[in-house]
């Protein structure tokens, strides 16, 4: 499914190298975590799969069941299956959440040659995505992520994942800010989306959330390389022990 | 005084290509007199005040340049069934449009009021337009008192259900019009104005309005669509105790646009809220919003709300002052101009001012120019959104506060659909 290999990316605004030759690839139907201390590149592996502008790929390659990610605009490889929620969902005030996410998911149909989504049908589509997810419709109606907690962004996030049914998706600390509750209801849409044809990359900190979302393969990046894959006790490892004895180990 | 040289050269060149029209007495009278006035203060240049951001050269000079007929949006308002008005090239075409009545209405051209001995027009033709001079000049307002050939007058007795629309229209050969509508809302009544198309290569309009106490005056247009057409148009108003007035203009397209809007607040109470969306794009373009608002009596609330999209080398301008007159107490005045800037080449020009001779008010004013955000498009096309489409939302969005003054949710959709619609036209 995504194949990614020796990776190499700089800021395009500083000489700074922030990955430093990343390998992954992940099946079809896999679910993969990446964990890691702050500031190992994470959230940028994740953006600079799906194309955001101030990064250059000095180096490397990424494909999405074959396809050239890194040569095609953000909404292309949205269009090719890609989906990211982000660390930190972005506010459009302006925008109504619905219009956005009509527009979104026409688009994607429109680019792959499916009719648009009739109004009616989206929207019994969209409330009952929503209604698993306890978005209520008031938040629906509201400009984009403004105004919204913490926890209510990181759903409006898995919300959208729900509504474009993307193949390959990669959620970038969908945990952090979330209630033990939200947690639970946030890992149970992702669980429930889980198929064959649907992989996911969990980057998170933390052990809890990989305890409702079970992965098949975790890895551990530091300092821009992913400096150890392993299966889920690895991230118990790192729950218990920190990332000390993994970083000296790789050393 | 004397005009400097260089404005009496103009201006002459100006007034020798023009004609008072005929009219009964009473309405000759004032176009002598505006044109006694005209001459007087001489027709507005570059180095006055208030034009030193738009040049109004063009608006001066003797001949019209010449500007293309774009086919007329005629779809434009008739979800709100209005009763229309149809004027081509500047004169009112009686056949085109609806039978002149209303309930609780009187209503009727210039050019037809004007030729009767006694018309409730008097009190207030060139009157409003005087009145607004003071402290600013507006010579190409009274030169439009002078010249103005044709214009509704409309005089609401009570509710008016249905809105008026004034429709201009537009033959290849029109190179100026000069329209002067004359509005008078009394006690207790209210009318909604409507006003779409290019009228003329040049058009100028003064639209004077008085809303008595508790009435409500309503005002939505778009400007002419003609890619080359200049305009400027004033509004003059008087309003009342505890009424309403509401004015929203929309322009998508056109090289010179410049709206002046005087409005003095004489009744306490009173409401008055003037807003405007622009897009511009190309070089050519220009556009300019100048709105004096008079606070001259108790809690009054007054807004301004502009916003401009500009690209490719377009310019936008907007002056806008508040001035509370001692003893205006708890008068809330808030003025915003905002633009969003596409590209680097265009240009936002903004001067707002408050002048504040009561102790007990609330005024604010804020004005910038931002560029579209990056975070905001690159989460959009993460979703699939293609960046025009995302860059035009955004777009949309950040025109919607503008669009929010207007009071009737039909005609907002109306113009929201409009305006999306020429986004989705013009590549960014
Ligand atoms: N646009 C940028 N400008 C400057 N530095 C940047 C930029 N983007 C990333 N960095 C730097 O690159 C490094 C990796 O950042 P990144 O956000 O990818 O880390 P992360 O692993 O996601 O961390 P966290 O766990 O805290 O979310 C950090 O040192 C960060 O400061
Ligand atoms: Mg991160």
């Amino acid at each position: 499914m995504l194949e990614i290999k020796g990776l190499k990316v700089d800021l395009e605004e500083e000489e700074k190298s922030i990955l430093k030759g990343v390998d992954l690839t992940v099946g079809a139907g896999e679910v993969h975590a990446i964990m890691g201390p702050n500031g190992s590149g994470k959230s940028t592996l994740s953006y600079v799969l799906s194309g955001k502008d101030g990064y250059e790929v000095t180096e490397g390659s990424a494909t999405l069941d074959g396809a050239d990610l890194l040569d095609m605009e953000p909404e292309e490889r949205a269009a090719a299956g890609l989906f990211l929620a982000f660390q930190y969902p972005v506010e459009i005030p302006g925008v109504g959440n619905m219009t956005f996410l009509r527009t979104a998911v026409n688009a994607q149909r429109k680019a792959r040659g499916q009719d648009e989504l009739s109004a009616g049908d989206f929207l019994k589509e969209v409330r009952a995505r929503a209604k698993d997810l306890k978005i209520d419709a008031e938040m629906l109606k509201r400009p984009v992520n403004v105004g919204f907690s913490g926890g209510e962004k990181k759903r409006n996030e898995i919300l959208q994942m729900a509504m474009l049914e993307p193949k390959m998706c990669i959620l970038d600390e969908t945990d952090s800010g979330l209630d033990v509750d939200a947690m639970k209801l946030v890992s149970e849409g992702v669980n429930a989306l889980r198929s064959e044809g649907r992989s996911f990359l969990v980057i998170t900190h933390y052990q809890r959330l990989l305890d409702h979302i079970k992965p098949d393969v975790v890895h551990i990046m530091s300092n821009g390389r992913i400096i150890k894959t392993g299966g889920p006790d690895l991230a118990l490892e790192v729950e218990n022990n920190g990332y000390a004895d993994l970083l000296a180990e790789a050393e | 005084m004397a005009l400097p040289q260089f404005k009496q050269d103009a201006t002459d060149a100006r007034l020798d290509a023009v004609t008072v029209p005929d009219g009964a007495a009473w309405l000759t009278q004032a176009r002598k007199d505006a044109m006694t006035r005209t001459a007087t203060m001489g027709l507005p240049h570059r180095r006055d005040e208030y034009w030193k951001y738009t040049d109004p050269a063009t608006l001066v000079a003797a001949d019209a340049p010449a500007a293309e007929v774009l086919d007329d949006d005629d779809a434009i308002f008739s979800d709100a069934n209005p009763l229309t008005l149809v004027f081509v090239d500047g004169v009112f075409d009686a056949a085109a449009s609806d039978d002149l009545k209303g309930e609780n209405l009187e209503i009727g051209c210039l050019a037809e009021a004007g030729a009767q001995d006694i018309h409730w027009a008097k009190d207030l033709y060139g009157v409003l337009e005087l009145a607004g001079q003071n402290p600013v000049q507006r010579p190409l307002a009274s030169l439009n008192t002078a010249t103005a050939t044709d214009g509704v007058m409309i005089r609401a007795t009570g509710p008016v259900d249905r809105p008026i629309c004034l429709r201009y229209r537009r033959k290849e050969s029109a190179a100026d019009a000069v329209l002067h509508h004359v509005v008078r809302v009394e006690a207790g009544a209210k009318v909604t104005l409507l006003e779409t198309g290019s009228a003329a290569a040049r058009l100028s309009t003064v639209t004077e309005v008085s809303v008595a106490d508790g009435g409500e005056f309503h005002h939505v247009r778009q400007q002419g669509r003609d890619h080359a057409r200049r305009m400027n148009t004033h509004t003059f108003a008087r309003i009342g105790e505890g009424s309403v007035f509401k004015s929203f203009t929309l322009s998508l397209n056109g090289v010179l646009t410049r709206n002046d809007c005087v409005i003095d607040m004489l009744g306490d109470d009173a409401v008055a809220h003037v807003a405007g969306a622009c897009v511009g794009d190309g070089e050519g373009f220009h556009h300019d919003d100048t709105v004096f608002i008079t606070h001259d009596a108790l809690r009054g609330e007054s807004r301004q709300v502009f916003k401009k999209v500009l690209r490719n080398g377009a310019v936008g301008v907007f002056q806008g002052k508040i001035l509370v007159k001692e003893g205006a107490q708890k008068t809330d005045g808030y003025q915003i101009s905002q633009s969003l800037l596409l590209d680097d080449d265009s240009q936002f020009l903004a001067k707002p001012e408050l002048e504040i001779y009561a102790d007990d008010v609330a005024c604010s004013h804020g004005s910038t120019s931002g560029a579209i955000s990056e975070e905001a498009l690159f989460y959009l096309r993460s979703r699939g959104v293609s960046e025009k489409a995302a860059t035009n939302l955004l777009t949309l969005a950040f025109l919607a506060e503008a669009l929010e003054e207007i009071a009737d949710e039909g005609l907002a959709d109306d113009l929201r659909d409009r305006l999306a619609g020429w986004l989705d036209r013009h590549a960014g």
